[in-house]
This record gives structure tokens, C-alpha cells and sequence, in this order.
């Protein structure tokens, strides 16, 4: 196959030279060279990017019916449940598809971790992997605001009350932040703007994060250098476009499900209640997909360290392709760092599950280890196995390790298969 | 650089560059301060409030620039408890006769200083407020006893108009 694209039709060749803008999208999908032993893992970048997709379209339609005003909002929400054709099946796409989406990004990350696809060459890629996460945050708590149920509500206040223990400013950037003194109105329309502008960022970001994998090419199940375009690499049509499309609809089935059989599972009845300035609700939870940052922020008994703390969690993420010391990515070359890594997901799974729970008694005291546990992962434990693991051969070629004995003499002598 | 010599053309530079941001600069802020609160928002800054139906024991909330204020008309035993506490037991000290212009009457705004939650009303371990958010703990002065909140429930600025009367704000 060719790496440049040749268009057939004379409409096409006229624009083309005009304007390589098919070429550059052929390239990009069509020969790109790519290792040919990528997993199912690899499946959730092209996951993502249909999250991302689907979010901007029926955010879009949603828009178009709903009123960002304190007195309005909650009624205009059940005016699209109710009364607006198809409205509650746009509005439980756009919910649960918040959901799945951080489901897939979480993935996503996990998969980027357990094979080393953050190392150098590829830093950059997982930094700006990093922004779209932090972006998707910020997307998701506004999101959850517009609603103005009571959790929205209290949500709101709990988050933007963080911005107040800042030292000296900390009450004038709350105020700034409300437009007032309290959550209120000022607050809801300026969330929704956000809500509406960052998707687009988040786009313009994602175009970054593909156009600098494409640089060093993907990374891979054995974490070693593939020559491009040698036996190791596929193009990605057909081979992996097939793949994705296939991982792509056995997860718009568990999306459907969601939808159509329990669209009120992740979400939480309180939000059902208009919010209420006067009363807040007996238990505060976040969505479940920031319940492990949350049970980091109530780990510790001062407001401005926990807030300081939360934050971290995130930001350390930018840098760890330097806290990792390995020179080894994938981690099956990495019998020490296997361990470790799972033990990783384990403890910020159950860190979410802390979040869940009253911060009291045996919960805030295991909320306090799993904290300390999260960042000794990052700044003891990483930074140590680099000197003191002892990592497994790794292999020459991607072909290497699933070739039988016969077939590596026959290479060796010469024979090519 | 310093080799060379200052021409016309550096001073035209450095001055444009200078007065384009400094232009620029000074645009920043009509953008940052259509944010704060605004006129109309100012204008509702202060609450009077009746206190006649209110009896010994019995609280009420009243909303003051949006926010919730409680008004406690205090028993005598929740006043001798607040007066008792030794200052050095307070993570933020703070004598009850600075908090409460009129013993009987309690002000202060209803929310929970750590997160903005607000408490509920003779709960907790020290018969005050209890925030359920985070587990703070505030006595029957509304000072922060025990939890993750860093400073007492504050005190907005009131002042009786009479007996019976207060004027918040």
C-alpha cells in the first residue's frame, strides 16, 4: 500500500492539490505502520475518542433545550425527561456516557502503565494524555452541576470551597468564583459556558495526543523498538481498524445496557431533589469515577494539606516518566514491578471504595495508609526498582518470543519465513 | 549583544513591546472582574430579623447574601457550657462573650468552615453543630472542637436595632 493517498475522482485530485487534507488523514489511518502484537488494550484510544464524539453530540441537542438559571435549571432538566422527544434517552447517553468514558480513560492510563508506554520517546504523549484528564475532570464535575439537584448543589459547594484555603486570597477567589457569596445563578451560567468550551479543548488536545504517538509509532505488549515497517509492523487498515471497530462494539453493548436497563445505576437519587441552599445532604458523594481523590482529600485532618494532597494525586501523574527509573518498559519483563503495579490498581480501587464510605474510625484510618501507599508508589517505590529489580532478557523482535524452537533455527540459518 | 551598539531601531522596539503589553495587560482585567459579585448581587447585603417568635432552646435560619445564618436563642446550660471551656482546649481560641453580643442570642453564619456544608443544628459530641460532610464537631459557642474544619462558624457583622430586633449585615 501506498503512503501517499491518490484520489480517484477528478473532484478529488482538484481539492487534494489544494489542499492535502485527505492525505494527511489517509496517512494517519490507513498505512500507518503498527506492531502487530497490540492486545485489546490498545482498543481504547479509538474507545475514547468515540466518548469524546458522542459527548459533543448529544451535549449539542441537550443544550438546546436546557436553561442555565438557578430557578430553571432543574424543571428544564425534567422538561427533557419528560416532555422533549427523546430527551431522556439523550440525556441518559450524555450521563452514562460520562461514566464509560472515564471507565475507558482509566483503562486506558492502567494500560499505559503496566506496559511502560510513557517512557521516553513517548513522555510527551502521556503529559499530554495527562492535560485531557485533568480537562475531563473539570468537564465532568461542571457537567454534573447543570442539573441543579442536590447533589449537584453540595458538590459545587464542596468543590469550590477547596479554593478557599488558599492563604490571604482564598475567600476573595471563592466570592470571584461564585459572583456572589454563596453557590448560586452566577455560578451555574459560567459552569455551563465551561462545560460547553472544554469538550473542544479536550478535541484539540486529543489531534495533539495522536499527532505525537504518530511520531515515534505505538508502543507494544513486549515494551521494545519496532523497526517501522519491518516484519514486526501491520498496517493499521485493515488490521487494526478491524480490531478496534470489534472491541468498539462489544463496548457500545455494555453502554446500551447502561442505558436502556439501568441508567440511574452510577448516579446518585439526591440529584433527583432540586437543590436546596438550606439543607445539605445527609451523606456528600462525588461521582464514583473521582471517589479514590475524594478519599485522599478527607485522608487528611487539614483542610489546605488535604486540598494540597488531592491535587498532587493528580499532578504527580505528569511526572512519571521520570520518577520510573527502569530502563524496561513492558511490564512482563519487570517481575518486581508486575507486582507492584497491580498492587497499584488494587490500592486506588479500594481507595475509591474508602471514598464511598463516612470518613470515621477504621475507614479514615485505612483511608490514611492507602493515601500514603498511593504516593510511596510514585516517589519511593518506582524510583527504587530501577536500581535494584532485576528484569528478564528482553526479546529481539516481536516475533521472538512466540516462535518454537525450530522455526528460531531455521531464521538463524538463514531461512526466511 | 553588548558589543553592539544601542540603535534607534532597540529604543522602537523595546518601546512598542512595552506599551503593547502593557495595553494588552491592562484589557485582562474588565475580563477577570465581570466575574465578581455585581451590583445587584451587593445590593441585598442586609437581613433584619425579628427575633419575638423565637423561644428559649428554639433555632431558626434565615438566608443573608444567599448564605444560611442560624439564630439560636440559647439555654442557660448551653451558655454556662460555652462560658466554662478552658481556651487552651480550642484549636481556634475564642471567649464565648466575643461571639455573642447578648449571651442568650447566638449569630453566626451556617457554614461548616472546612468545605461550606451546612451543620446540623445539637448534634455531635460537644451538643453544638455537627458538619456530616467531613465529621466536624463545633460546641454550643459554634467553635470548631474536633474534625477537619480549621476555624469556629463565623460571626457576621449584626447589630440589635431593640430588644426584640436584629439587623444583620
Amino acid at each position: 500500500m501506498s503512503d501517499n493517498y491518490v484520489p480517484k475522482s477528478a473532484v478529488g485530485k482538484w481539492f487534494n492539490e489544494r489542499l492535502p487534507l485527505l492525505d494527511l488523514i489517509y496517512g494517519h489511518l490507513m498505512p500507518y505502520p503498527t506492531p502487530k502484537n497490540l492486545n485489546y488494550f490498545w482498543t481504547f484510544g479509538g474507545i475514547l475518542t468515540f466518548c469524546l464524539v458522542t459527548q459533543i453530540i448529544t451535549g449539542l441537542v441537550l443544550a438546546m433545550h436546557y436553561v442555565a438559571d438557578a430557578d430553571l435549571a432543574f424543571a428544564s432538566v425534567e422538561h427533557i425527561m419528560r416532555d422533549v422527544n427523546y430527551g431522556w434517552l439523550l440525556r441518559y447517553i450524555h450521563a452514562n456516557g460520562a461514566s464509560l468514558f472515564f471507565m475507558a480513560v482509566y483503562i486506558h492510563m492502567a494500560r499505559s502503565m503496566f506496559y511502560g508506554s510513557y517512557k521516553e520517546p513517548r513522555e510527551l504523549i502521556w503529559i499530554i494524555g495527562v492535560f485531557i484528564f485533568l480537562l475531563m475532570i473539570a468537564t465532568a464535575f461542571m457537567g454534573y452541576v447543570l442539573p441543579w439537584g442536590q447533589m449537584s448543589f453540595w458538590g459545587a459547594t464542596v468543590i469550590t470551597n477547596l479554593f478557599s484555603a488558599i492563604p490571604i486570597v482564598g475567600e476573595s477567589v471563592t466570592n470571584w468564583l461564585w459572583g456572589g457569596y454563596a453557590v448560586g445563578s452566577p455560578l451555574l451560567t459560567r459552569f455551563f459556558t465551561l462545560h460547553y468550551l472544554m469538550p473542544f479543548l479536550i478535541f484539540a488536545l486529543v489531534i495533539l495526543h495522536v499527532w505525537a504517538l504518530h511520531v515515534p509509532g505505538n508502543n507494544n505488549p513486549e515494551g521494545i523498538d519496532v523497526v517501522k515497517g519491518s516484519q514486526d509492523t501491520v498496517p493499521f487498515h485493515p488490521h487494526y481498524v478491524v480490531k478496534d471497530l470489534f472491541a468498539l462494539v462489544v463496548f457500545l453493548i455494555i453502554f446500551a445496557g447502561f442505558v436502556f436497563f439501568v441508567p440511574n445505576l452510577l448516579g446518585h437519587t439526591d440529584n433527583y431533589i432540586q437543590a436546596n441552599p438550606l439543607q445539605t445532604p445527609e451523606h456528600i458523594v462525588p461521582e464514583w469515577y473521582f471517589l479514590p481523590f475524594y478519599a485522599i482529600l478527607r485522608a487528611v485532618p487539614d483542610k489546605l494539606g488535604g486540598v494540597i494532597l488531592m491535587v498532587s494525586a493528580i499532578a504527580i501523574l505528569a511526572f512519571l516518566p521520570w520518577l520510573d527509573t527502569s530502563k524496561v518498559r513492558s511490564a512482563k519483563y519487570r517481575p518486581l514491578y508486575k507486582q507492584f503495579v497491580w498492587l497499584f490498581f488494587a490500592n486506588t480501587i479500594f481507595l475509591g471504595y474508602l471514598g464511598a464510605q463516612v470518613a470515621d474510625g477504621l475507614f479514615l484510618i485505612m483511608g490514611r495508609i492507602a493515601t500514603v501507599y498511593y504516593f510511596a508508589h510514585f516517589i519511593v517505590i518506582l524510583p527504587l526498582l530501577g536500581y535494584i529489580e532485576k528484569t528478564k532478557p528482553l526479546p529481539k523482535s516481536l516475533s521472538e518470543p512466540v516462535l518454537t524452537k525450530e522455526e528460531k533455527e531455521m531464521l538463524a540459518s538463514g531461512v526466511t519465513t | 549583544m553588548s558589543d553592539k551598539p544601542v540603535t534607534r531601531r532597540n529604543f522602537l522596539y523595546i518601546t512598542t513591546g512595552t506599551f503593547t503589553a502593557a495595553g494588552a495587560a491592562s484589557l485582562i482585567w474588565p475580563f477577570v472582574d465581570q466575574m465578581n459579585p455585581d451590583a445587584s448581587v451587593k445590593a441585598l447585603a442586609s437581613t433584619e430579623v425579628d427575633l419575638r417568635p423565637i423561644a428559649p432552646g428554639q433555632s431558626i435560619t434565615v438566608l443573608w447574601r444567599g448564605k444560611p445564618v442560624f439564630i439560636r436563642r440559647r439555654t442557660p446550660e448551653e451558655i454556662s457550657e460555652a462560658k466554662a471551656v478552658s481556651l487552651d482546649d480550642l484549636p481556634d481560641p475564642q471567649d464565648d462573650a466575643d461571639r455573642a453580643i447578648n449571651p442568650e442570642w447566638l449569630v453566626m453564619v451556617g457554614i461548616c468552615t472546612h468545605l461550606g456544608c451546612i451543620p446540623l443544628g445539637q448534634k455531635g459530641e460537644y451538643n453544638g453543630w455537627f458538619c456530616p460532610c467531613h465529621g466536624s464537631h463545633y460546641d454550643t459557642s459554634g467553635r470548631i472542637r474536633k474534625g477537619p474544619a480549621p476555624t469556629n462558624l463565623e460571626i457576621p457583622d449584626y447589630v440589635f436595632l431593640n430588644d426584640n430586633t436584629i439587623k444583620i449585615g
